[in-house]
């Protein structure tokens, strides 16, 4: 078995990891998990915490499922999959409602969503069921932080355009009543783009993230 | 075994299910008093952050012990039912009662000297539950802080209610017009007029979410009035 012989982080290995962050990212190039980017994007803090918990339950469920690639049933692999992908996101919701009780409640539901993002259900069925656990590993961190990348940059934009703030603080100044009261931008009559809180921005954001990307990044455009 | 034959698949299937409940079943137990610790303690938070108490959720307990001096249990007439617990009172449940034999809890708070009444509400928003407290001066008119929460109201818009831009809002406001009638305080679409003692500024792109609060405070208000006028 060559494969095995290889060094943990030989040149193969490590384009798992990196290849997710650019040419092969989940969001902008194979388009997946787009639901989750448009829903919890209006303001960076939930956008992190989601990442985070998306990085936790595709680098756990990567890992099982391809530790027990041998032994699943091709016929049932489907829902064996969704059953890990279930089990890890409930422990996590539930972990958070214990010890990181602010945070769960401003995820609420997206939590649970996460049961649903195609990009585990995809890298499951595309990477973990035909690969070993140290490589599902490295591809799940890879497509993880490429899924994170996209969130963070949306909801930065979208909370700084849509409501003046990053991460809950007002950069750009205090809006008040009157002019007169208002600070910073405000002050000059600058005023928050509310349709950057409302999901359609986010997904023309995504659009434009792949529009800069692909400008930059000519092998991605089809012929 | 073959991995493809109905025996080893059911067996599969079996032993997976039992041990990823008994995984579940695990967490949720251990985790549960945490949980409810956290639920009990940020009601505590939010009843005294009416009156003005900012407290971290660690030493709210204590605090709530310090400010909230009774907790009363009222019936639909305004009289007090000593048979129920006000702080375990479940509203979400005793909206589906019949009204007569529907509780109403209120706490009633002493700070600096003051005497205010702290009134829980209970009703819907947009997507799900919305609740909150609001607090009355010793006049048991003017409101002297409101807090407002929510399940599953949008990001950004309807969510809003629990920002304390839109508590604020509430100071001052009055739930009895001059002549001493119930009229609750509103959330107005395209804001309130500035001398309006029973309209806030409702929340621009939440305003199906501000109506279902408008309803709460109304709905849940009214309940009390027997009880406001007659102490």
């Amino acid at each position: 078995m060559a494969e095995e012989k290889e060094g943990l982080f030989s040149k193969k290995n490590i384009s798992l990891l990196t290849d997710p962050l650019n040419d092969d990212n989940p969001i902008t190039v194979q388009v997946l998990g787009i639901c989750s980017a448009l829903a919890i994007t209006v303001q960076l803090k939930p956008a992190i915490v989601m990442a985070l918990a998306v990085m936790f339950v595709l680098i756990f469920s990567n890992v099982i499922i391809s530790l027990l690639r041998n032994l699943i049933p091709s016929r049932i692999r489907i829902i064996v999959q969704l059953l890990i992908v279930a089990a890890l996101v409930i422990i996590v919701d539930q972990i958070l409602k214990a010890y990181a009780y602010d945070v769960s409640k401003e995820l609420s539901v997206f939590v649970g969503l996460i049961i649903t993002n195609c990009i585990i259900m995809g890298r499951l069925e595309a990477f973990a069921l035909g690969n070993g656990p140290w490589k599902a590993f490295l591809d799940a961190v890879g497509n993880a932080s490429g899924y994170a990348i996209i969130l963070v940059i949306i909801a930065f934009f979208r909370e700084l355009l849509g409501s003046g703030k990053l991460f809950g603080y007002e950069v750009l100044g205090h809006k008040g009543r009157t002019l007169a009261e208002s600070t910073g931008l405000y002050h000059y009559g600058y005023e928050n783009n509310g349709f950057m809180l409302l999901a359609p921005m986010a997904l023309i954001t995504v659009g434009v993230i792949i529009w800069v990307q692909r400008s930059r990044n000519t092998k991605l455009i089809e012929q | 075994m073959d991995r493809n034959s109905n025996a080893y698949t059911f067996i599969f299937a079996i032993v997976t299910v039992v041990i990823i409940a008994a995984g579940l079943a695990f967490t949720a137990t251990t985790l549960k008093p945490l949980q409810a610790e956290n639920v009990r303690k940020e009601k505590m938070q939010n009843i005294i952050s009416t009156i003005g108490v900012d407290a971290n959720r660690d030493e709210s307990a204590e605090l709530f012990k310090k400010y909230i001096k009774k907790q009363l249990v009222l019936k639909a007439d305004g009289t007090i039912d000593d048979a129920v617990d006000a702080f375990t009172l479940d509203l979400k449940k005793e909206l589906h009662k019949p009204y007569a034999q529907q509780r109403f809890p209120i706490y009633l708070a002493e700070k600096d000297g003051k005497k205010y009444y702290i009134i829980p509400l209970f009703g819907s928003g947009l997507w799900d539950d919305i609740w909150g407290y609001i607090a009355l001066d010793s006049d048991k008119n003017t409101i002297v802080g409101a807090s407002f929460d929510h399940k599953g109201e949008t990001p950004g818009l309807g969510a809003e209610i629990n920002q304390s831009w839109f508590e604020d809002e509430f100071k001052g406001k009055k739930i009895f017009d001059d002549n001493g009638d119930f009229v609750s305080v509103k959330a107005v679409k395209g804001g309130a007029k500035p001398d309006d003692v029973h309209g806030v500024d409702a929340i621009s792109g939440g305003t199906l979410t501000c109506n279902g609060l408008t309803h709460m405070l109304e709905e849940r208000l009214k309940n009390y009035v027997p009880y406001l006028k007659k102490n």
